[in-house]
């Protein structure tokens, strides 16, 4: 049902040794805001295969935010490594990470992110306007997206005209516009009451079972329990990786 | 192409904040675009203004007086005067191919004219008919210049300056009526055009009577001209003309041609050239002042974009997230301030161009020296390409530096923006 069935089929792709899509070494970062420097992230190493269905989990103030904007490259490291599908990514251009976010990432926010003035149906459109679908393809696709998430009666709606469920459900349309190796979401169900949680993280389930790799951010202990994997982060680095209890 | 449609796509979904402060931005440059547009007009105005002043006297012509020699030549001493003779224009358009055209002149400076019971004292004048277009002297509809007949019959026919004309005949139409030049009985056969004169020596040519040079000569029992006028085949060629001429008359009345006495220049060519580079260096004046006050607007706009740039962080932070380039981020910001510029460019060029238009036409009714001086405020081609221009090289700066301050914070700045 999601993604077409093409998840899966990347054989023949570039891969680090151990088939991670993700692998951090030695990861660090440090703010500079001037008079202080602050180091969020300390020596993380951390990998990711595909399929996996991970959380990571901490209290606020750990680091699992700033280690969220790096593995969606929306923050690149102070040092280390960071290889995506084998590739790299620390020291690429601008431009070459935009593209690499809207080929191989899918977003899912906190507070949804969607673009206020822009109907359902176009926010999910943007990510294939960027990577230059041509229009028939686009329609299709953000046609078949939205009726997956059963929000097919609501294309033409604004944000506004939506509830938070429904918000969120447009947004994991969105993040899996453009096929992604890799599905980031941000405290998903933060802004959401307990039903429409629960509906979010059955369809994370549901695209785990579909061959998705997921990588949740949440401080919610029973939202992490649904994973199969939990990284547990506390001041900057990684102090436990297990699979789910 | 395809990168032009997305940038459209995201202007469209973006620009309708903060209307307020649009619509005083949008003013702004309004209020520049008119400033620049009026003082382009003027200066305009003023240039044809002066171009046809400077045409009343005469197109691309060049006068001569007679002077003395100051050098010693071929044996004669320095100090003889140098007087032509009508002759000499027959000599000087056989003698010299640069010259299209030539006529003699001379001068009575106050002859009476009388018809009926008025008479007035004014300056007579002897002419070849070469002269009409030469000095751009052309008759009014339904009367004639002096000519070749004329001249060649020794008619007794006189042509009239038009305030002249008024003053001796009143508002009707004098064109076949009798004139008593210093007494003689002359038939008028032409008034003046009414046209506007900048260069003059001796008087307006409103206010003179014209009549044959043969007549003249026989009336007045002159020998010698007053001046002569001649026109070059082309511009370029003045100076070689002017050099030919005086060989032409250095040779028959043996003085040296190089001597820069014996006959005195006065050349309308070199005039009108340093006339249009004032005029150019006026206009960059006016067009210096306009476009300082169009910047002033640019700066609003500027100031907006950053602030919608502010205002929007998050928005392109999520653009930034989904993949966006950041050509689509500065181009859609930059489209948004070019939009800005150009509707008050738009709403500016409208409202310039009525102002113009409004005072073009009281200027038409009001009979003023000062105001006929400044000519009629006109837009022409090159200040409206040059507002507009202007326009888009504003729109484009005052776009560019916001939206390139929005493309270099890390997308996850950009998302934590509240």
């Amino acid at each position: 049902m999601f993604g077409n069935g093409k998840n899966g089929s990347n054989g023949g792709e570039r891969r680090d040794g151990d088939g991670a899509i993700i692998a951090l070494a030695g990861v660090r970062k440090v703010y500079d805001t001037g008079a202080v420097k602050v180091e969020a992230l300390r020596k993380v190493d951390l990998s990711i295969k595909r399929n996996e269905f991970v959380a990571i989990v901490g209290p606020s103030g750990s680091g699992k935010s700033t280690l969220m904007n790096i593995l969606g490259c929306l923050d690149t490291a102070t040092e280390g490594s960071y290889r995506l599908r084998g590739e790299e990514v620390s020291g690429m251009s601008i431009d070459r990470l935009a593209d690499i976010r809207n080929r191989r990432i899918g977003f899912v926010f906190q507070n949804f992110n969607l673009l206020p003035q822009l109907t359902a149906f176009e926010n999910v459109e943007m990510p294939l306007l960027f990577k230059g679908a041509p229009a028939k393809e686009r329609r299709e696709r953000v046609e078949s997206l939205l009726g997956q998430v059963g929000l097919a009666d609501r294309m033409q709606h604004r944000p506004v005209e939506l509830s938070g469920g429904q918000m969120q459900r447009v947004a994991i349309a969105r993040a899996l516009a453009c096929e992604p190796d890799i599905i980031l979401a941000d405290e998903p169900t933060g802004n959401l009451d307990s039903a429409a949680g629960g509906d979010i993280i059955g369809k994370f389930e549901e695209l785990w079972a579909k061959g998705h790799t997921l990588v949740l951010i949440t401080h919610d202990g029973a939202i992490a329990r649904r994973t199969r994997r939990v990284v547990r982060v506390q001041d900057g680095t990684v102090v436990d990786d297990a699979p789910a209890a | 192409m395809r990168a032009l449609a997305l940038i459209v796509r995201l202007f469209r979904g973006a620009a309708k904040i903060q209307r307020k402060r649009m619509i005083l931005t949008v003013t702004a440059i309004a209020w520049g675009t008119v400033a620049i547009i009026l003082l382009l007009s003027f200066g305009e105005g003023l240039k044809r203004s002066l171009q046809t002043g400077s045409r009343g006297l005469g197109e691309n012509i060049v006068i001569i007086w007679m002077g003395e020699t100051e050098k010693a030549y071929a044996g004669l001493p320095a100090g003889r005067p140098i007087r032509l003779v009508p002759d000499d224009v027959d000599l000087v358009l056989a003698g010299v191919p640069e010259i299209a055209s030539a006529a003699g002149e001379m001068h009575n400076w106050n002859v009476q004219l009388v018809n009926g019971r008025t008479a007035l004292n004014k300056r007579v004048v002897g002419v070849h008919p070469a002269y009409e277009e030469l000095r751009t002297s052309y008759p009014r509809s339904g009367g004639r210049y002096i000519d070749e007949l004329d001249q060649k019959l020794k008619r007794r026919v006189v042509f009239l300056g038009d305030q002249l004309a008024k003053d001796l005949f009143g508002a009707g139409d004098p064109v076949g009526k009798t004139l008593l030049v210093a007494d003689t009985p002359f038939t008028v056969i032409g008034v003046l055009q009414k046209k506007k004169q900048m260069g003059m020596y001796g008087g307006p040519d409103a206010d003179r009577a014209t009549i044959p040079l043969s007549t003249f000569e026989a009336m007045f029992g002159r020998r010698y001209l007053s001046n002569l006028v001649y026109q070059p085949t082309r511009n370029a060629l003045a100076p070689v003309a002017k050099r030919h001429l005086m060989e032409v008359l250095g040779a028959k009345y043996r003085f040296d041609p190089a001597d820069t006495r014996a006959l005195q220049f006065w050349d309308t060519i070199e005039d009108a050239k340093r006339l249009d580079a004032i005029m150019i260096g006026l206009q960059a004046f006016l067009g210096v002042i306009g476009a300082l006050t169009l910047i002033i607007g640019g700066v609003g706009v500027a100031n907006i974009m950053f602030a919608t740039v502010t205002h929007r962080t998050r928005e392109i932070g999520v653009q930034m997230a989904l993949g966006a380039r950041r050509v689509y981020i500065t181009g859609s910001i930059v489209l948004e301030s070019l939009a800005l510029t150009f509707a008050g460019g738009v709403i500016g060029i409208g409202v310039g161009v009525t102002i113009v238009q409004v005072l073009a036409a009281v200027q038409a009714h009001v009979k003023s020296e000062a105001m006929e001086v400044l000519g009629t405020p006109t837009i022409s081609i090159p200040i409206a390409v040059a507002t507009v221009t202007l326009l888009g090289l504003i729109g484009l700066l005052a776009g560019y530096f916001p939206a390139r301050r929005a493309v270099t914070v890390q997308p996850a700045e950009a998302l934590r923006f509240e």
